[in-house]
């Protein structure tokens, strides 16, 4: 067993996890945050994809020791206290981004992170950016809609700022 | 699209809800991660299931000793065939000829196994990696079997058995002929006819449909708590109501002793469309051991043990005048099974028997299928289930007659297509097509897609010798949709009914639950039936709330697949809230001091005729509810119920137009442009009909280009991960270019047909008459799904050197 201590949307844990636990594990099982959610074991779907120290990773080829110390971010951390919608999931919901949900946390979580590092996407940057992330439903036409109008909203807000 | 909802205004002057595109109220809880997916859940005591799985496709099990995984840490338990004697046998619903033969189908494997993933034994422990690790201490014994993989092999004489017993490797054996159904010709005749007659053609080709398999995101997940008097299944499946009867009918188990709830499922397309047998172990371990337990598949088990869809050989045989006028159609179907029936496995193909004609006028037809067992993963319903298969039959089909004749692709179908004036038409096949207008839907898809222009640059890139082709692919199609009337379900030997249910019951303070008896897996059920039961009741829209997808609160249903949840569920919600107002009526009367005679009901509102005077059904429930003055011998209660059997399917049609450019060097296929105009009847909420096209169309343009289920020769599967099935992202796909035209069906009162499977049944067939369109010139007359590199680049050689070899001959 391992001691690890981390950020998981703002609160901290300090857990003994075994050291073959993986990260996605971690959140879910001993964490309780069952919205990060697993959807292969090969790593090629990305549904379980959350930030780390704000860096977009899946979270099922890490292992939970490997974030020790770290600071975590998940889907069910975006929204605000109040409970009003941060910005990227407001576009999802608007552009259809979304039918079944079970892709959602993973693709918001990417899609945060695809936007920090390029504010100014075009859709072929989008749909590049947003290739380890599956979506069985949607045919992504919904997802990349939403993805261009959040990039578009964060940067009203910075210009608004 | 609109934003924000509407200013509330007087509700006889509301607008609309259907027709609206309207944000769907299921996307918050998605949105923020407080979905509640079966794999969340967590009880008091809940131990884990991992299942033993078989690495061959053939063998049987000559020893299986358990005793020292039973020793492992964590582990409670482990079983199997032999130690679970109480386990009943996996059921077909599904008896599609007298003579089809239901091979031995076990929630445990009893002696042998049959495809790899097939299930030898099941561990409980106190956790998963407990369980999981147990599963190496299990010693098997495997004396190998010869296998068979090919469903063309399979059905020949002399080739090995996949179940012995059986004595053969054909499941069942059914046609369809338009001489015995009385609707026309005799196909083999008219054939025979035109073989020799100058002024006609006859096309023969052989078709593949490659093995594909639905793959939700979300694995299935079972867990199940014995522990109070009725015993709650939650399962991720598209079919609780079907699980709970098929369980109660084939497991130690009672019907009113199960409530099946399926939470937020992740997904379906047909492939939780099952009564699995991981449900079914679930239940009789959770049971034995009197303790909750869950079991979640991996992926790769996924791959292996989920059923796979398509797969088959098809026979094709069209005879025309030289006019393009079809004279005949032949087909000759074998369809793989795989290893063991589910469900409805050996349906799929029957119910592609009734729409192989397409949207033509057929004078003769004859429809025959050879079911046969192999030794893979069983095959059952995946989005349009049997009705993608025959669309890409007939639609390939119409491209090399065109070719054939050297005529337009377009031209090739306007010239045999159904003419809007013919509707209702009753089809070779026996169905009744109830409305469309395929020159309308076609005309449209043409503009927008620009296909002169297109054809312009064909020519010259052609010309040009162009390293890069460009080719034009063309798929008009009509769906079977909307499972179906019950009479209809009945003739055809299917174990079930398919009516659906629903029953609409009015609160006190004047809101609605909408119960019914289907279940969402995305499309958006919550939102659209709001939209039907806000309009017919003339209730807000966020006065209604629905529930559904728990067997212990929806009691009655048939639940979703087959395109049957708007156009079957939707009319069953219709019919209540119909009656609810019916119900209404007496009671508004005596508080408008009225005859029933003289109210009339819009808005939400009874008003009595030529006055002012009136109140709104909302009123109306409280009043119900104290039940202080209601009329002489009423009942207190404004709750409806309504079973809906609907007297006909419902046929989506629709024209797809694909532009793809085929790199000649490297075979690689791009899709330049999309574009489909489809009839689905009114639209309930467009955006929600926008996204289930896109998500169909995904699916049908990745059968085409990219997903295959492989086995080797030995039965192993090859493309057992995501990583090596090819499931497409946001890059391998585009935007798409979609419109409607309108016909309203005729056969619901909504006048809407259906839409969640027209992409995946148009787009393979408008995706590869696409491709060898661009290929033609090069030799290429055939390329068998999917498209792949590597095969269309060998399609390409293989033309040239036959060219080259005929030029130097
Ligand atoms: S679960 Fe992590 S990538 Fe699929
Ligand atoms: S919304 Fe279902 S997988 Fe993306």
């Amino acid at each position: 067993m391992a001691r690890i201590t981390v950020t998981v949307d703002g609160m901290r844990f300090t857990h003994e996890v075994e050291p073959r636990t993986l990260l996605v594990h971690y959140l879910r099982e001993t964490v309780g945050r069952t919205g990060t959610v697993v959807g292969c074991d090969s790593s090629n779907c990305g549904a379980c994809t959350v930030l780390v120290d704000g860096e977009s990773i899946k979270s099922c080829s890490v292992l939970a020791v490997q974030a020790d110390g770290a600071e975590i971010e998940t889907v069910e951390g975006l929204a605000a206290g109040d409970g009003t919608l941060h910005p990227v999931q407001q576009a999802f919901h608007e552009h259809h981004g979304l039918q079944c949900g079970y892709c959602t946390p993973g693709m918001l979580m990417r899609t945060v992170c695809l936007v920090r590092e390029n504010p100014e996407p075009t859709e072929d940057e989008v749909r590049e950016g947003l290739k380890g992330n599956m979506c069985r439903c949607t045919g992504y036409q919904g997802i990349v809609s939403a993805v261009m109008a959040y990039s578009q909203a964060a940067r009203d807000e910075e210009v608004g700022r | 699209m609109s934003t924000a909802p509407d200013a509330p205004s007087a509700q006889d002057e509301r607008t609309p809800e259907i027709g609206r595109a309207r944000l769907r109220r299921e996307d918050e809880r998605a949105l923020t991660g407080r979905t509640r997916w079966t794999d969340d859940m967590t009880l008091p005591g809940m131990l884990h299931l991992s299942v033993l799985r078989s690495p061959v496709a053939h063998a049987s099990i000559t020893e299986l000793d358990t005793t020292e995984a039973a020793r492992a840490p964590g582990v409670v338990g482990v079983w199997t065939g032999e130690d679970l004697p109480e386990q009943g046998a996996m059921p077909t619903a599904w008896t599609v000829s007298d003579d089809m033969r239901t091979p031995p189908y076990f929630p445990l494997s009893v002696g042998s196994v049959k495809h790899v993933g097939d299930i030898v034994a099941v561990v409980a422990a106190t956790s998963k990696e407990a369980a999981d690790d147990a599963l190496e201490l299990i010693d098997v014994d495997y004396d190998e079997l010869p296998v068979v993989v090919d469903p063309m092999v399979a059905k020949q004489e002399g080739s090995p058995l996949v179940h012995p017993d059986l004595g053969t490797n054909v499941c069942a054996t059914w046609g369809l002929d338009s001489v015995t159904l009385g609707t026309g010709g005799d196909a083999a005749a008219a054939i025979r006819e035109a073989e020799s007659d100058p002024d006609q053609v006859v096309v023969r080709r052989t078709l593949r449909q490659n093995r594909v398999t639905p793959a939700y995101i979300e694995p299935r997940s079972i867990v199940v708590d014995p522990t109070a008097e009725q015993v709650t299944m939650w399962s991720a499946t598209q079919v609780p109501h079907i699980v709970r009867i098929l369980m109660a009918m084939t497991q130690p188990i009672e019907e009113h002793e199960l409530r099946v709830v399926a939470p937020d499922v992740g997904g379906g397309f047909g492939g939780k469309l099952q009564f699995t047998r991981e449900e079914a172990l679930v239940l009789l371990i959770a049971r034995r051991l009197r303790l909750p337990c869950k079991y979640t598949e991996s992926r790769s088990e996924s791959m292996q043990s989920s059923h796979h869809a398509r797969d088959q050989v098809q026979e094709l045989t069209l005879a025309a005048r030289r006019d393009g006028t079809i004279t005949a159609l032949d087909v000759d179907l074998t369809a793989d099974m795989g290893a063991y029936l589910g469900i409805l496995t050996a349906g799929i193909p029957l119910l592609g028997g009734f729409m192989f004609n397409g949207i033509y006028r057929i004078p003769a037809y004859s429809f025959h299928c050879t079911d046969v067992f192999t030794n893979k993963t069983m095959t059952d319903a995946y989005r349009g289930a049997g009705k993608p298969e025959a669309t890409f039959g007939i639609e390939r089909m119409m491209d090399e007659l065109a070719v054939e004749l050297d005529l337009d692709p377009i031209e090739v179908r306007r010239r045999n297509w159904i003419r809007p004036e013919e509707f209702p038409y009753a089809t070779v096949a026996g169905l009744t097509y109830d409305s469309g207008n395929y020159d309308q839907a076609t005309d449209k898809a043409l503009a927008m897609f620009g296909y002169d222009e297109l054809r312009a640059e064909q020519r010259r890139r052609r010309e040009a010798q162009d390293p890069v082709q460009l080719g034009i692919g063309v798929c008009t199609f009509v769906e079977l949709s909307g499972l179906a009337p019950s009479r209809v379900l009945g003739g055809l030997n299917y174990g079930s009914g398919g009516w659906e249910h629903s029953t609409i019951r009015m609160l006190p303070t004047g809101k609605v639950e909408v119960v019914a008896g289907t279940t969402s897996h995305g499309q958006g059920h919550a939102t659209a039936f709001s939209q039907i039961v806000s309009d017919e009741l003339g209730i807000p829209f966020e006065d209604i709330v629905l529930i559904s997808g728990d067997t212990a609160s929806a009691h009655k249903g048939m639940d979703t697949y087959g395109s049957r949840s708007l156009v079957v569920g939707g009319m069953a919600i219709v019919g209540a809230a119909r009656k609810v107002v019916e119900k209404a009526r007496p009671i508004a009367a005596h508080m408008l001091e009225a005859s029933t005679d003289d109210l009339e009901f819009a808005g939400g509102r009874f008003s009595v005729k030529g006055t002012g005077s009136g109140v709104t059904i909302q009123e109306i429930m409280i009043s119900t509810w104290l039940a202080h003055d209601l009329p002489d011998g009423l009942e207190p209660n404004l709750d409806a119920d309504c079973t809906f059997d609907p007297e006909n399917f419902s046929y989506p049609t629709g024209t797809h137009l694909a532009a793809v450019e085929v790199d000649t060097q490297t075979g690689r296929v791009t899709v330049r442009d999309y574009v489909c105009v489809q009839d689905v009847g009114v639209l309930v909420n467009p955006m929600i009909v926008d996204g289930q096209v896109h998500g169909g169309l995904t699916q049908g343009i990745a059968q085409a280009l990219y997903e295959e289920i492989q086995y080797s020769d030995e039965g192993q599967l090859t493309s057992g991960t995501l990583a090596d099935y090819l499931v497409p992202a946001a890059p391998d796909v585009l935007r798409y270019r979609t419109d409607t035209t309108v016909t309203e069906a005729t056969t619901n009162v909504l006048g809407v047909k259906a839409v969640g499977e027209t992409g995946a049944t148009a787009a393979p067939p408008a995706i590869v008459n696409g491709v060898l369109d661009a290929l033609r010139p090069l030799g290429v007359t055939d390329i068998t799904m999917p498209c792949t590199p590597p095969k269309v680049w060998t399609a390409i050689d293989e033309a040239r050197r036959t060219t080259e070899g005929q030029v130097t001959a």
